[in-house]
């Protein structure tokens, strides 16, 4: 990921997602369709909980869990998942085979451990063998931010020691026709902050992090620092025109974390590519921080991860701080002159020792997490 | 940790509100069961007063009775929104219209489908920017919300409302997930008790399996069981017949929350 940030890869391409006819580019994951969960978790299996599987394998992560599992005990180690569509498709695709006499959905069709939004935290637990207090935000393209929020605070009341925070989201023809309808899904790759972006790519992903205390054995971690989280109060699908309620979360962020906007070397924005969204948080980020603070958005990259869009721009926020290198803005061209930010287009080798990430969703739903270096 | 109950909200079969429930809750008043009627919310402008479905209006219903009972300000409360399957009446319909070769769908059941679309309709109706969740935990979402519920008591050291509802799928979904009413319900929590404290709750996680606790009337205990939202019955049972008495609730699997409700004097 670190090495793809650095090149301004991107991984969009025009959609060919199952018998999806739609003119726009996705950030599909390859091969999925033939990797199913591990056998004893069968019932769970479907195409979130396979990405999820990925994700808990990548990078030493469940071997990582297993150990703090050990040192914990695993009632002691929490799950806290964000996803937005958890295993909806499977749900969609049997109303597809349903039974033509009685409209009865097809055998082997499970609801509860596939479309339930509780799925991906039940099969998680489950594969991680932890059996600690589990559950799933489910707030929209905010989810997998704010579930460090709910960790921390578990862990702070001293119901958990360790947490298991993250989330996924996988392609389905909800939020690919459902964004469609809103006119809200660009033909080409999404084009953050550009003056001729037309919308989002719609992308799938999952991504985890181990939340501990800070003590002698983890000081050398990364840090969560501080998280903030607000309502818009204004619409459904259409974020408040000025940001109050992003500027809202992100003062909370920062006064969680006890810092000011100057201690923020970098902005991972939420940065859609829709018309509103840029525009609105344009405003927020520029009411808030000083206009030479860095920012961008990294969708141009990944696509709109949507319930897994947090975490996916937490550990991009992560990877800015551990390899000193703010990401550029794929897809990006020309940047919108309305744009009152310091938005990088291209990345910038630089020291980040603090970064905000902001991940925002439909309801109104804000979210800003504040990360720092370790010590 | 420890939370003081501040106002009840209550909706659903035979259940029209907390204070006129409350004689049948604790058990001296007979439970006739009728369909959930609920009214969507006034405090909604017209457009969205038409676009919320069912679980926003069970939600709307039984968050303001809390409120309105704990005297708080709508505007300032933090939520904690709980359920387990959402609005499903437009799951379904979504599900059927991207079964057509059309596979057209309307902007205004999309933004629906989110499972916090109750907390933006909330958001809308009380014009409130402050902190929200929305949380599953399938058949155990209520105990989910109330654990979340309390850490954030106990952490930010304010009050909130946690509201947890469901609403029955249709056919053909019905069939595998079958959820038996329409249910609401609302506690204001906080951790300092007010003038009209009405309960104490002391609440812990357990990681380990125990029997949960049930409602002594086969009606309640058959709403208590056939809809995830009513798991939370035997706590306003509880706290409608004011005697200290622990109560169960599962949550995930191996494990569930210990209760202690103690009645305010």
């Amino acid at each position: 990921m670190a090495d793809a940030l650095r090149d301004k890869r991107s991984g969009l391409a025009p959609c060919d997602f199952d018998s999806v006819a739609l003119d726009t580019h996705i950030g599909r994951v390859r091969g999925l369709e033939a990797l199913p969960v591990r056998s004893d978790l069968s019932a769970y299996d479907c195409r979130n909980n396979r990405l999820a599987q990925i994700g808990l394998e990548l990078d030493g992560f469940a071997a990582a869990v297993a150990q703090a599992s050990e040192r914990h005990g695993a009632e002691r180690v929490g799950v806290f998942m964000g996803t937005s569509t958890s295993g909806i498709l499977e749900t969609e695709l049997a109303y597809h085979r349903r039974d033509p006499a009685t409209g009865a959905l097809p055998p082997g069709f499970r609801y509860a451990e596939t479309h339930n939004t509780f799925s991906l935290a039940d099969f998680v637990r489950r594969y991680l063998g932890l059996r600690g207090p589990a559950v799933v935000v489910s707030s929209a393209c905010s989810s997998s931010a704010k579930v460090f929020g709910n960790a921390a605070r578990m862990i702070a009341a001293g119901v958990c020691d360790a947490a298991v925070v993250g989330g996924a989201d996988t392609l389905c023809l909800t939020t690919l026709y459902g964004f469609h309808s809103l006119e809200l899904t660009a033909r080409g790759p999404c084009r953050p902050f550009d003056a001729q972006r037309e919308g989002i790519s719609i992308g799938e992903g999952a991504g985890f992090a181990l939340l501990e205390r800070v003590e002698a054995r983890t000081a050398a971690h990364a840090r969560l620092l501080g998280v903030g989280d607000s309502c818009d109060a204004h619409h459904m699908s259409t974020p408040h025109p000025e940001g109050l309620g992003a500027q809202l979360a992100m003062r909370q962020a920062l006064q969680s974390a006890a810092l000011s906007p100057a201690d923020i070397d970098y902005v991972n924005l939420h940065g859609t590519a829709t018309r509103t969204n840029d525009a609105a948080e344009d405003r927020a980020v520029s009411a808030l921080f000083d206009a030479a603070t860095p920012c961008s958005s990294t969708k141009g990259a990944t696509g709109h991860l949507l319930g897994a869009a947090g975490i996916t721009e937490i550990i991009i926020s992560l990877l800015a701080i551990e390899h000193g290198l703010m990401p550029g803005s794929a897809h990006t061209r020309q940047l919108d002159p309305s744009m009152g930010c310091n938005y990088l287009i291209e990345p910038r080798p630089a020291r980040v020792r603090r970064a905000l990430s902001n991940s925002f969703g439909f309801g109104g739903s804000n979210c800003s997490v504040v990360l720092g270096a370790a010590g | 940790m420890r939370a003081f109950v501040e106002g009840i909200g209550l909706v659903g079969p035979g259940l029209s509100g907390w204070r006129a429930s409350r004689a049948l809750l604790a058990g001296d008043a007979a439970y006739q069961p009728a369909p959930t009627s609920v009214a969507a919310s006034a405090l909604l402008p017209a457009v969205e007063r038409r676009r919320a479905g069912m679980p926003v209006r069970l939600a709307l219903a039984a968050g303001i009775e809390a409120i309105e009972g704990a005297g708080c300000d709508a505007a300032t409360l933090a939520t904690v929104f709980t359920s387990s399957d959402g609005d499903c009446d437009n799951v379904h319909a979504m599900c059927e219209s991207l079964a057509t070769p059309e596979r057209q769908i309307s902007p205004t059941r999309f933004h629906n489908s989110v499972h916090n679309a109750a907390a933006g309709y909330w958001g809308i109706a009380t014009q409130c920017r402050a902190p929200s969740t929305s949380l599953c935990c399938h058949d155990a979402s209520f105990a989910a919300g109330l654990l979340d519920a309390a850490s954030q008591v106990a952490m930010s050291r304010s009050p909130l409302v946690l509201i947890a509802y469901d609403h029955p799928y249709p056919p053909p979904v019905s069939a595998m997930r079958p959820i038996s009413a329409s249910f609401g319900a609302a506690l204001v929590l906080s951790p300092q008790a007010g003038a009209g404290a009405i309960a104490l709750l002391d609440i812990e996680f357990e990681a380990r399996q125990a029997a949960a606790s049930r409602m002594a009337d086969a009606g309640l205990e058959a709403l208590r069981s056939g809809v995830p939202a009513a798991r939370c019955l035997p706590v306003l049972a509880a706290l409608a017949r004011g005697t200290r008495e622990p109560v169960l609730l599962d949550l995930a699997p191996h494990s569930h929350l210990r209760v202690t409700v103690t009645p305010c004097a």
